[in-house]
């Protein structure tokens, strides 16, 4: 009897493991507080590209892709946990969705051997492949946002803004830092005047900064916020009439959540977009087909074509595209975390696989290399328009400057290897 | 230098304003706590849930209606009318006198005589079941509140003050509704607690509750009752800080900026909720005037507990409280 129930015990505990077959990509969501406006369409458009893969192609390579979730709340200890408890299961790649998780796994599945994909956020150096041997931060990092940016202004302004006033509205933490750095470096080169305004977590109050701005009258506003700092951000610079049109976003400040609790006012605000808004993609054909239409959509279904639902398709679309590379380089199906490193650093996007997949013009081509783990570094400006209640792309997509941001990345990647002892690799 | 000066004025009357908006909050707070020496950590998700409630009847949405369509397989979300704001509200107040009256039944009434710290564990248990609770029933998504409050720069202020200093104030229309209404509400809440009988026994139990039952006031009654006069305040505060930023869950963390508030002005006195509103306001945004451009900026939220911690180490009831006095 006691075999019989050890037996069963056994059986019931492979059952309920993984299948072997399966490609595990854990999903770190964050469905529950103050930043679930804002996970749930990424967690939604993530798991819906990877079961219209199930649905419409039988999986990746003729091997079915698994959604692995796990709720972090945005809180960098239960993302801690939520690796630790999933890395055992054949995990490829983890996107943890939040910059603070980003530093916290870095060393653990840099000694784990999985790799990291922090999509636009994390840590900006991790684009030093050299370094970074397990992470990377493709298409574009938080320096080239701060270039692009100041690239728009220079459009605007005919290519001289010497002696223009820049003013940086940022979530106080190590995100909304970033791109101070390279905004100084920038601030010298073209002699505009830069001025710094933290904003505290969670950021519901920010009468101090925007009654300075109101003084100091900055020729152009930056914002690096994330959650309730964007809308009252939005908000505080429609009261003081600051015109929106010179307000500019990184992309984690440019989701319809930011814009419309502040209604008609917000028209004309712009932020930075790594993919174009809305469903007009034949994607979004095979997605009704094979996902909506069949009631597999995740979540509640009503994230559908929104700026971060979008992000959320295009980050399981990079992650199943370096999954067949994967596969095609080793010549197996059922690939490893190892192996799915070897497809990131290989993968090319071309206009004419996104066109393949769907997504003709969604976002811009770029490729991986040994050294380059952060794609081209490019991204468009998107603009607001209440009355439509919609986003559109005001720019092609614009590359940063790597003359400027490469030597910063070499510094800070170089220091970090030297503090952790790592060779630097890809001779 | 006058430039300075002007700006210092503009600076601190916004400060005041901004202390009205966390005296709404600290109000709910000193409440419950006057009338039952229970620190209600959930007092900023109630907010959270009134201001999630109001919004959701206003827009005709279906409650639990995630859970309903995962169940039954429907597909419903909104019943396709639009409740008139005012009509919202009292039902909203009444879904308040609810949750106060299960509150009693489920969970005070069962640990009278309890210690207060055990009191505010179940509060902290009750807060995060109230926010789970509202995702499940309202979901998770940020909701514009429109109850036709006016926002924006006051134009009158701004020109008259641009007439006759040759710099144009800056005030928010929002925050000077925010002021009247805290005004009202103080107002009422005092009259309430002086000239009805309700109100008399509500003080009874708040000086002592032993003696208040032995003259035959119910406890019960006048816990639902205190809870629900909380439930109401936090409609007010979620209301006002909803309109600033939309209805989400963060709103449920404005509780942190009623925390130094309670610390100046004692968690007992509604005056000194408002006093100390007023002060934690101006002289953090003062500071942040004068002092952020040095220090980096960013100074305001420890700024508001240190100028609190000033003012307990000269009293450590708080500008207004009950003076502790224990004999031996």
């Amino acid at each position: 009897m006691k075999t019989q129930l050890t037996a069963l015990a056994v059986a019931a505990a492979f059952a309920a493991g993984p299948a072997a077959a399966d490609l595990v990509f854990p999903s770190l969501d964050y469905r529950t507080g103050p930043y679930a406006p804002n996970g749930i369409p990424v967690a939604d458009g993530y798991a819906d590209y990877f079961t219209l893969l199930n649905e419409r192609d039988g999986g990746i390579g003729g091997i079915r892709a698994r959604v692995l979730p796990c709720e972090t709340g945005y809180n960098t200890e239960k993302g801690v946990e939520c690796y630790e408890a999933t890395k055992g299961q054949n995990a490829l790649v983890y996107q943890p969705l939040s910059t603070g998780i980003t530093y916290q796994l870095i060393p653990k599945a840099s000694a784990d051997g999985i790799p990291i994909h922090s999509m636009g956020y994390g840590r900006t150096s991790a684009a030093d492949g050299t370094t970074f041997e397990w992470v990377f931060n493709y298409p574009a990092n938080y320096w080239d946002g701060a270039s692009i940016a100041v690239k728009h202004i220079l459009d605007l302004n005919g290519g001289n803004i010497g002696g223009k006033k820049i003013a940086l509205v940022y979530h106080n933490s190590a995100y909304g830092k970033e791109p101070i750095r390279t905004l100084e470096e920038l601030s010298g080169k073209y002699g505009f005047e830069l001025t710094l305004l933290p904003v505290d977590h969670p950021g519901q109050e920010q009468k101090s900064q925007w009654l300075q701005i109101r003084r100091e009258r900055p020729d152009y506003v930056l914002m690096w916020g994330w959650g309730v700092m964007n809308q009252v951000a939005i908000q505080e610079a429609a009261n003081i009439r600051y015109p929106m049109e010179n307000f500019i976003g990184i992309w984690w400040s440019g989701s319809e959540n930011d814009v419309e609790p502040v209604g008609g006012k917000a028209t004309g605000y712009k932020a930075l977009a790594l993919t174009a808004p809305g469903r007009d993609f034949p994607i979004y054909e095979d997605l009704e087909r094979y996902v909506y239409s069949k009631g597999l959509s995740a979540g509640a279904g009503d994230q559908h074509g929104k700026v971060l639902y979008n992000r959320g398709l295009y980050a399981a679309m990079l992650a199943a595209e370096a999954a067949k590379k994967a596969q095609e380089i080793h010549g197996v199906s059922d690939i490893t975390a190892a192996q799915m490193r070897d497809g990131m650093e290989a993968l090319e996007i071309t206009d004419r696989l996104m066109a393949s997949l769907g997504l003709p013009g969604f976002a811009p081509p770029f490729s991986v290399s040994c050294e380059n783990h952060g794609g081209s570094g490019r991204a468009a400006v998107q603009q607001w328009n209440a009355s439509s209640g919609s986003w559109s792309l005001v720019t092609d997509y614009i590359k940063s400057e790597s003359g400027v941001i490469q030597p910063l990345i070499e510094a800070d990647a170089s220091a970090f290897a030297r503090e952790n002892n790592i060779s630097k690799r890809c001779n | 230098m006058f430039e300075q000066f002007l700006f210092a004025v503009e600076v601190a009357l916004n400060g005041f304003m901004a202390g009205v908006m966390y005296s709404l909050v600290a109000l709910g707070f000193v409440l419950i706590f006057k009338a039952s020496g229970i620190f209600n950590y959930a007092q900023g998700v109630m907010a959270l849930f009134a201001a999630l409630t109001l919004v959701g009847l206003m827009d005709g949405q279906v409650p639990f209606a995630h859970l309903i369509n995962a169940v039954l397989g429907t597909e419903a979300h909104h019943f396709g009318w639009h409740l008139p704001a005012v009509l919202a509200i009292l039902f909203t107040m009444a879904i308040m006198v609810a949750f106060a009256w299960a509150v009693n039944e489920l969970i005070l009434k069962h640990l009278v005589n309890q210690e207060p710290i055990i009191l505010f564990m179940a509060t902290i248990g009750l807060a995060y079941f109230l926010e789970g609770f509202g995702d499940l029933m309202w979901g998770a998504d940020i909701k514009k509140l429109d109850v036709g409050l006016p926002q924006g720069i006051n134009g009158w202020i701004d020109e008259t003050t641009f007439n006759a200093f040759g710099y144009g104030f800056f005030i928010d229309n929002l925050d000077i509704v925010a002021t009247v209404i805290a005004a009202v509400l103080v107002t009422v809440l005092v009259l309430f607690s002086q000239y009805t009988k309700q109100g008399r026994a509500l003080r009874a139990v708040a000086d002592d509750h032993q003696a208040a039952l032995s003259v035959g006031i119910s406890l019960n009654s006048i816990w639902v009752l205190v809870w629900s006069i909380a439930g109401f305040v936090a409609l007010v505060a979620g209301v006002m800080w909803g309109a600033k930023s939309g209805v989400q869950f963060s709103l449920s963390l404005i509780a942190l900026k009623a925390l130094p508030v309670l610390m100046l002005g004692g968690f007992t006195s509604i005056p000194g909720a408002i006093v100390g509103g007023l002060i934690i306001g101006v002289g953090e945004k003062l500071f942040e005037f004068l002092a952020g451009p040095a220090l980096g900026g960013a100074t305001e939220n420890w700024f508001a507990f240190v100028l609190a911690l000033v003012f307990l180490v000269f009293r450590p009831q708080g500008l207004f409280g009950e003076k502790i006095i224990e004999r031996v």
